[in-house]
């Protein structure tokens, strides 16, 4: 009863948070109400109070620590409630959890934090990191990699677990409205994209390294049913690009999993993703021969209907792993001196795009990986042509990137201030094995090995997207060669990411000069702004715990 | 190289930052590789009775084996059993039944009584099936280059710094899998994932580092940790010091032992890569 006293004080507390849906058609700024803070993925917010003249007097405005698990024993932010759901029985014993990792995109709004890791939801006082309610899903199981963000619609959170539920819960007291499942555990799919909502509409995707089909899915906010289901891949006879497949069999197998929120294009009524690699991802049977659409593709779906619009295939026949699921951005602005909607594109396997956004249609291919080597030039799609040499070899094949990619999910950002698009990127090399020579190909990701052999740096990269260049980067210093994190623009000329050593840093994003930086240890999310009691905070995770700076 | 100041590879751990990471990262996928302090992600089906995964073998060998392959991973015709949802779906043959017995698309019906579908069912829940799916056939050597053109690279590339009557004198002797020589000859640091760590009878020593203070006064260790903001070293006697970094104060030049290797990663192609791990397994 104590603690049904204790909700009832954190309802009292959080009467009347719910999201304003007016605020996520707003350009970035006040809040951050979804995935990007707001549709265009640009990472963007038009506050100006920090800024290159006072980064320098940035400060610690407060601390918190998460516990995740079905205890109530609470971090430094104090010992919330935790309400347990759930249809598994491993957090019984704990067996999937551990120090939480928060890789999620946090939300802000109305001055309350929603932040998550897989199986736990969290919400946090923005003022103090103070923690209100704390959810814990027990799992049936499934791929533990991590989390990346909660949806909100009114005053409801949606959550997607490991074993692929979708999960409704209510923003003031963190109790459960409903879960519905939304992939099929005993296929080996596992869920970790933030939901994404768009008017009635949560948009969600699986991730899955078992060969199973991906897909773009709607769901009623209110009651969690079936809207549409857009699959990547063909699943019957007289599908769309069921010729760029084999077999109907392998194109049913081909996986196109779409595990990272896309953006949403108002004036179209677009939601533009990027989709997974094709698989089996390092083999090569006769089900899998073709180009593979619509895998390692951008696709703009109608998100009232859920019919695909137009696609673009960056990579036909992937055969690294590497997804084109990285964050899309949405720019307006001028491309060969003509006004131009676009979308931008840093893509896993070390190239860049600019496509028009209305239609599909190809602008620009670039290269930004020096190392990128998988490649023998670009077609007249502008689409690089892939050298089958380096596929993975019995003998063995040099090749860059390796498996994590030039760039990865964490997300990139944009600055309508300078034109260029900031990503976090890495030049590494590995030799990849074939270890499968059935010509039936392995399932999944198996049948190679694969043996890094370093890197020749990560960088900081800014792309201008008119001519595809990089305009500038700087190189983490060292020999390893880590992916650094996300990114962060502002209208205070500021560029934010976590660098490869665990240090929060400002940058101006007009030339990579350093303002500002603080050691975190290792940042583990992109950062994020938003305005409190007329205060700009910046906020960032690192691992278990939240930082929030502000200027007095 | 081997007489230069060398150094190794910062010991960063890397981030997992791919949602497909390799197993080794620790996602339990399977009997195999399934660690005892966590659980498997994707649970196996519960071991059947082992003689009815038996009789289910014999009777798929005679029914189904044609089409679906000895080990159900397709065959003439016949899809992929061991990814298949329905199959996947299905517990003890219930779900299986029905498709044996009424046929499916081009599949015949196949006349089994629903006990002998139940040891079928048995035998094809007895794979183990995941995502990173365990290689089954041995690979053919993967030695398949000319070892006297590699000898001609080596000549013309690696003997600036290294010897096979010195430093490489009989390292073909030292590696019984040749891939572990073709691996480490290429990067001698690196290992899983690119840091870190000798491989094997490669020395590799360690990355160094020299500091230059604004009084002139180098100060010169083994590295530690290095960002745009400090810089850390171990000096002889073993006391670490750390430096704070303001721009190019004071003067950092870390010099890394894998520098020429990592610059022949651009250069070279896989045959000479293959040319000489041929050449180098005759170093005996």
């Amino acid at each position: 009863m104590k603690y049904l006293g204790v909700l009832l004080i954190a309802s009292a507390l959080l009467q009347g948070q719910a999201l304003d849906p007016a605020l996520l058609n707003k350009p970035l700024g006040e809040s951050w109400p979804t995935y990007s803070g707001d549709y265009s993925g640009k990472r963007y917010s038009a506050l100006t109070q920090i800024n290159q003249l006072n980064v320098r007097n940035l400060t610690l405005a407060w601390v918190s620590r998460v516990t995740a698990g079905p205890g109530n024993a609470g971090g430094r932010g104090g010992g919330a409630p935790t309400i347990v759901g759930g249809e598994g029985t491993a957090g019984d014993t704990g067996g999937f959890g551990g120090t939480p990792n928060i890789r999620a995109s946090i939300l802000e709004v109305n001055g309350i934090l929603y932040l998550s890791s897989p199986d736990n939801a969290w919400a946090v006082d923005a003022r103090d990191g103070h923690e209100y309610w704390h959810y814990f899903w027990k799992t049936r199981g499934g791929t533990h990699i991590g989390n990346r963000g909660l949806g909100m619609w009114g005053n409801w959170l949606y959550m997607e677990t490991p074993d692929d539920y979708l999960i409704c819960l209510d923003a003031t007291t963190g109790k459960e409205r409903w879960h519905k499942e939304i992939a099929n555990f005993n296929q080996q799919y596992f869920s970790t994209m933030s939901p994404v909502v768009i008017g009635n509409h949560v948009l969600i995707g699986t991730g899955n390294d078992l060969d199973e089909p991906g897909y773009v899915q709607s769901r009623d906010p209110e009651t969690g049913e079936i809207q549409w289901t857009f699959h990547t891949v063909p699943m019957a006879k007289g599908d769309l690009g069921l010729d760029t497949w084999g077999s109907l069999d392998g194109a049913r197998h081909g996986a196109g999993n779409v595990w990272i929120p896309g953006v949403y294009d108002p004036e179209t009524h677009l939601y533009i993703v990027g989709t997974g690699n094709p698989s089996p991802a390092y083999t090569n049977p006769p089900s899998r021969a073709g180009d593979n659409l619509y895998t390692c593709s951008i696709v703009g779906i109608n998100v009232d209907t859920g019919k695909m619009a137009w696609y673009y295939q960056f990579s036909p026949h992937e055969t690294h792993d590497w997804d084109s699921t990285e964050t899309p951005i949405l720019v307006d602005g001028l491309f060969k001196g003509k006004p131009r909607k676009m979308v931008l594109h840093a893509d896993r396997s070390g190239y860049f795009y600019v496509l028009d956004r209305l239609t599909g249609e190809h602008l620009l291919t670039s290269k930004f990986s020096d190392g990128a080597n998988w490649a023998k030039g670009i077609n007249e799609k502008g689409q690089p042509i892939r050298d089958v040499e380096k596929d993975s070899t019995v003998p063995g094949s040099l090749v860059s990137p390796n498996n994590g990619g030039a760039t990865n999910w964490p997300p990139p950002a944009y600055s309508p201030d300078t034109g260029l698009m900031y990503v976090p990127t890495n030049d590494a090399f590995a030799m990849y094995y074939l270890t499968e020579t059935d010509p039936r190909g392995a399932m999944g990701l198996g049948g190679k090995e694969e043996d890094g052999l370093g890197s020749l740096g990560s960088y900081l990269t800014a792309i201008d997207y008119k001519t595809g260049k990089v305009a500038w980067r700087h190189r983490y210093p060292g020999t390893g060669g880590n992916i650094g994190n996300g990114m962060l623009t502002t209208a205070g000329k500021l560029l934010f990411a976590g660098d490869a050593g665990g240090n929060l840093v400002a940058y101006n994003p007009l030339n990579g000069t350093i303002l500002w930086h603080t050691h975190l240890g290792q940042i583990s999310n992109a950062p994020e702004t938003y305005m409190l009691d007329g205060h700009q905070q910046i906020l960032v995770a690192a691992g278990d715990t939240l930082y929030a700076f502000t200027l007095y | 190289m081997r007489n230069k100041a060398a150094l190794a590879i910062l010991a960063v751990t890397i981030a997992a930052t791919a949602q497909t990471p390799p197993a080794a990262a620790g996602r339990g996928v399977g009997r195999a590789q399934a660690q005892p302090a966590r659980p498997s992600a994707f649970p196996d089906h519960p071991p059947g009775d082992p003689a009815s995964i038996e009789r289910g073998r014999a009777i798929w060998g005679v029914n189904c084996n044609f089409c679906h392959g000895s080990d159900a991973r397709g065959g003439e015709g016949g899809p992929n059993l061991l990814r298949s949802e329905l199959v996947l779906n299905d517990q003890k043959g219930e779900l299986i039944a029905p498709v044996v017995q009424n046929g499916k698309g081009e599949m015949p019906p196949i006349k089994l009584t629903r006990d002998q579908i139940t040891d079928v069912a048995a035998y094809v829940h007895s794979f183990h099936v995941g995502g990173y799916d365990i290689s089954r056939m041995k690979p053919p050597s993967i030695l398949v280059g000319d070892a006297k053109a590699g000898e001609a690279y080596f000549n013309a590339t690696c003997t600036p710094c290294h010897s096979i009557t010195g430093d490489l004198k009989g390292i073909g002797a030292k590696f019984t899998d040749p891939k572990q020589l073709q691996n480490g000859f290429l990067m001698p640091g690196g290992g899983r994932g690119g840091n870190g760590g000798s491989r094997g009878p490669f020395h590799v020593p360690p990355t160094t580092v020299t500091v230059t203070l604004a009084s002139g006064k180098k100060v010169e260790g083994t590295l530690g940790r290095i960002d745009d903001f400090i810089v850390t070293l171990t000096e002889p006697d073993g006391a670490q010091r750390t430096f704070r970094r303001d721009g190019n104060t004071p003067k950092v030049e870390v010099h890394d032992p894998m520098e020429a290797h990592k610059k022949l990663l651009t250069k070279y192609t896989d045959q000479d890569i293959h040319n000489l791990t041929s050449y180098l397994v005759t170093v005996k």
